[in-house]
């Protein structure tokens, strides 16, 4: 096979404009025709109607597309809707499936006033689950860092911090404690 | 906001993936972690006829000792990095640098051989390397070579890579037990580009002078630099908190970038400076304490 035979069957096994894409979805399968270059953010948006999505930069600075794939965050705006194939996304409304009863960390968010325009509350809700999830204690400092990822122009950071604290005082149990029951099944 | 059109190819073996680079050259992308490529397709700075994803090529995702030599693939993510107790164990330095890299979620999506082909002077990854000593391997039409980190970078964005090869892998020198290894970095925000940093590896002697060092320094020219100067300065001298303070001063020679929006040049040589003592300071302190340990 000469290398330009063998380059052309290389255009026709791997390079396409459109891929079928099968992957999951807050829990559900979801099987999609997808245009390659299609972000998962926009993916997640126009194709699944999951706008809770914000696209505020579309270039990986803001953090409020942040989702979570196989449990990680990641810049949803920062990758194709192919490549998310056979993994796991999690959007924020896989924290609630019933909209008449708030998850913990949404409880959280509520009391202590964590949001203001809420552009940036999906993707902090979802890093907050993500660094709650094994149930460690932060400090203040620590929840500050670890959501530096997400910009808020809002609230200047304090009561979002004090909203994960709280969160996490619920789904560590003792006083006014909840489960996650979305987490794990 | 939205990537233009390409022609998107994701092969599952190295080879593959070597033969679309050989193919397509200059007018093709390969697409590792997408933290930097993929803010460049969104704005349509970049506008490639061909993608080559490489994140189905399971070959590049390996971390293995061979020997004294960790080698780890071109594909594992930087995140990995902070919890590998592999990488921990034989080499800290990395795992003390990776909670530089951006933000999480850019580690979790980001590679560790991306970051090195990317090349960026002020990013931890290409700094690390070469205060490491790494050896870059890497893969073309022809077979694997090897470059070393410090013949590895060449310029601003850009290194020795040919556009018909691949990076591979990196392969760094298992670090001394006895060794300290520490990273100081100064940013204007969390998770922002260093406007300086250095990493730092000290070995000292039974009377507590420095018996060898390796200081690398990101931010402050067009590609990571070796802090050579302040290295011989203090080979051999007592590591002490006024020998090392003196030699860092050294560093402030080797600064060549002009003002930018992020610093003047002023700045950044008054940074360097700080950046090179304290990293020193902090390496000469756990290497202290890992001797005390034994």
């Amino acid at each position: 096979m000469t290398t330009s035979e063998h380059s052309t069957d290389l255009d026709t096994r791997y390079g396409s404009d459109t891929r079928t894409v099968t992957l999951r979805v807050n829990g559900r399968g979801v099987t999609r025709e997808v245009a390659t270059r299609t972000t998962l953010a926009d993916f997640l948006r126009d194709d699944l109607d999951l706008v809770s999505v914000h696209l505020g930069c579309e270039h990986g600075v803001c953090g409020c597309c942040t989702v979570l794939l196989d449990g990680g965050s990641v810049r949803s705006c920062l990758m194709l809707a192919v490549q998310a194939g056979g993994q796991e996304v999690e959007t924020v409304e896989s924290l609630s499936p019933d909209q008449d009863r708030l998850h913990p960390i949404q409880q959280a968010f509520a009391e202590e006033q964590g949001l203001q325009c809420g552009f940036c509350t999906p993707a902090m809700a979802l890093r907050a689950r993500e660094i709650l999830a094994d149930g460690k204690e932060w400090t203040d400092e620590e929840v500050r860092q670890e959501i530096s990822g997400i910009l808020c122009r809002c609230t200047g950071y304090q009561n979002i911090i004090n909203a994960v604290q709280n969160a996490g005082r619920k789904l560590r149990g003792g006083p006014g404690a909840a489960r996650d029951e979305t987490k794990g099944s | 906001m939205k990537p233009p059109k390409f022609m998107y190819c994701d092969p599952d073996t190295v080879e593959d993936a070597v033969a679309l680079k050989a193919r397509y050259g200059h007018d093709s992308v390969v697409l590792a972690g997408g933290q930097s490529l993929m803010p460049l397709l969104n704005m349509r700075l970049a506008n490639p006829d061909v993608v080559i994803d490489i994140n189905r090529v399971t070959d590049l995702q390996r971390i293995t000792r061979d020997g004294e030599v960790l080698q780890i693939g071109a594909g594992v993510r930087q995140s990995v990095l902070e919890t590998e107790p592999l990488v921990a164990d034989l080499v800290p330095l990395l795992g003390q640098v990776a909670p530089y890299i951006g933000h999480v979620e850019n580690r979790h999506r980001g590679t560790v051989g991306g970051s090195l082909a990317h090349a960026d002077s002020a990013a931890e990854l290409p700094c690390a390397a070469v205060t490491l000593d790494a050896t870059m391997v890497v893969q073309g039409p022809a077979g694997t070579r090897t470059i070393a980190a410090g013949d590895f970078f060449q310029g601003l964005m850009t290194s020795a890579l040919d556009p018909d090869e691949l990076v591979i892998a990196v392969r760094l020198p298992v670090t001394t037990r006895t060794a300290g290894t520490a990273f100081v970095e100064v940013a204007r925000r969390e998770g922002d580009f260093a406007l300086a940093a250095a990493a730092a590896v000290v070995e000292l002697a039974a009377d507590g002078r420095f018996a060898s060092l390796s200081v690398g320094v990101a931010g402050i020219a067009a590609t990571p630099v070796r802090a050579t100067a302040v290295e011989q300065a203090l080979t051999g001298q007592p590591a002490t908190a006024a020998t090392i303070a003196a030699a860092a001063k050294e560093i402030a020679g080797q600064v060549t970038s002009a003002d930018d929006m992020h610093a003047t040049s002023a700045y950044r040589k008054h940074l360097a400076v700080t950046v090179v003592k304290r990293a020193l300071g902090a390496a000469v302190a756990t290497a202290q304490e890992r001797s005390d340990g034994s």
